[in-house]
């Protein structure tokens, strides 16, 4: 499977475009999931994953689909839906709510046994007495307590943590995204309800992951074809790089690296990928022109347009490697 | 009445624990002449999220009537408010018989409100 990838690694230095073979696997068919990932924060994620989706819409009859998992900060929409995004809001063509089951106990047939509190893995349910108290934020919707309840005294009520939301962009990309509710503490079930509410059953899906390597980074990868990991080369970078790996092996998902601000740092990340066997798909240089375009709201290949060719080469590789 | 006192360790000479939540000990003291007392390590230390709440239920469940420690989270508060155990600030109390005679004393500022923001999840 990663031997075509390795491949990838090879060429990477200039990637010749094959638009035939690149629009045949961008084509709709079978699914392929590719989910942006990092560990670290600000490496480019999102950079790298809204260029991706650009230039696959731009030669795929089916343009990807686009969810941004990022719940605590989607930020995506602002590339993605250009000039519009930046300054006022977007005008959702759908909207969701994205509620949990909290439990709701009726006082008359509650006998304060405590099984409830006792089933609770989050002390969301505690018994005071006689009193039996429920903590909405602390509670993660498993249902356990009203299952155990051997009164029935708990029924369940539903409570929005955060909302969904789509719409189709000007390059007719079906882009979705969730966002969790300030103050909210669990983007998890954000990401899982987004992913059922948009992810299409087939073509090609780009999910942008949260940063970090802990449960809502595993809920967007979940299920994922493949693991892009973008990175940085610098002891920060490859500290992270190592974790957001060992996430993908856990999840038994084939992942590859795109190496981001290339020629800063040093050679660890470069020594981690060979040492491990994970492909080094693309090294975007550290360079003034992409900084500058970058901090103006420009995307990736609006300022490097030779880019879109490699992006759409590394999607059919990738594309390649996992029906193989 | 029976006293819960947040402490760095099982005894009566022990250093207040400031935490609610997350402190080490609760020493519950019988407010006799003299005064008898037990500890009990908190379960609830290492809890992934609402330690709060757990460690209430547990002073609950010792019969505790009034609690003495630094801070009361929005959940702590709560659930002691729900079980009607009133709480009171450590103030400068240094030690756990320190802060028993405080109260006795009646110099404890007994609170109405969380004390803090709540930390969600182990976050800081």
């Amino acid at each position: 499977m990663r031997s075509s990838l390795r491949t990838g690694v090879h060429t990477t230095g200039g990637l010749r475009t094959d638009e035939r073979t690149t629009s045949g696997a961008a084509n709709g068919g079978a699914p392929l999931r590719i989910v942006v990932a990092s560990g670290k924060g600000g490496t480019g994620k999102t950079t790298v994953a809204t260029s991706l989706a650009l230039s696959l819409a731009a030669h795929a009859a089916r343009p990807p689909h686009f969810l941004d998992c990022d719940v605590e900060a989607p930020n995506a929409h602002l590339s993605l839906f250009g000039a519009a995004a930046v300054g006022q809001p977007v005008a959702w063509a759908q909207r969701e709510d994205v509620p949990i089951l909290i439990p709701q106990v009726d006082a008359a047939k509650c006998t304060a046994c405590g099984k409830c509190a006792e089933v609770c893995e989050y002390h969301a349910i505690v018994v005071l007495g006689k009193k039996t108290l429920v903590f909405p934020q602390l509670c993660h919707g498993c249902g356990s307590c009203t299952l155990v309840c051997p009164e029935g005294a708990i029924s369940e009520t539903p409570r929005a943590i955060g909302v969904l939301e789509a719409s189709m962009t000007g390059d007719g990309i079906p882009f979705a995204r969730g966002l969790l509710n300030v103050g909210e503490p669990m983007a998890t079930p954000v990401i899982r309800q987004l992913k059922k509410w948009a992810m299409p059953a087939e073509g090609v899906t780009i999910l942008d992951a949260p940063p970090g390597t802990s449960c809502p980074v595993v809920e967007a990868a979940r299920g994922a074809d493949y693991l892009l990991l973008v990175t940085e080369p610098t002891p920060f970078g490859l500290h992270d790089l190592r974790l957001a790996a060992a996430v993908a092996a856990e999840l038994g998902i084939p992942a590859g690296v795109i190496i981001n601000r290339d020629g800063i740092g040093d050679a660890g990340v470069e020594q981690f990928c060979a040492n491990v066997g994970l492909p080094v798909l693309m090294r975007i240089p550290f360079e003034r022109a992409i900084a500058e375009g970058i901090a103006r709201g420009r995307t990736l290949i609006d300022i490097h347009p030779e880019y879109a060719s490699q992006l759409r080469e590394m999607v059919a590789q990738i594309a390649a490697s996992v029906q193989e | 009445m029976k006293i819960a006192i947040t402490a760095a360790a099982p005894q009566l000479a022990a250093a207040v624990d400031p935490r609610f939540g997350r402190g080490a000990y609760f020493v519950i003291v019988e407010d006799t002449n003299p005064p008898t007392w037990q500890a009990h390590e908190n379960a609830a230390v290492n809890a992934a999220g609402g330690a709060g709440s757990q460690a209430a239920q547990v002073v609950a469940q010792q019969g505790a009537e009034a609690v003495i420690s630094g801070d009361f989270g929005p959940n702590a508060y709560l659930a002691l408010a729900a079980a009607e155990i009133k709480m009171y600030l450590l103030g400068d109390s240094k030690t756990v018989a320190e802060a028993l005679a405080n109260f006795k004393a009646g110099s404890l500022t007994q609170v109405h409100a969380p004390t803090g923001e709540g930390h969600h999840g182990g976050r800081a």
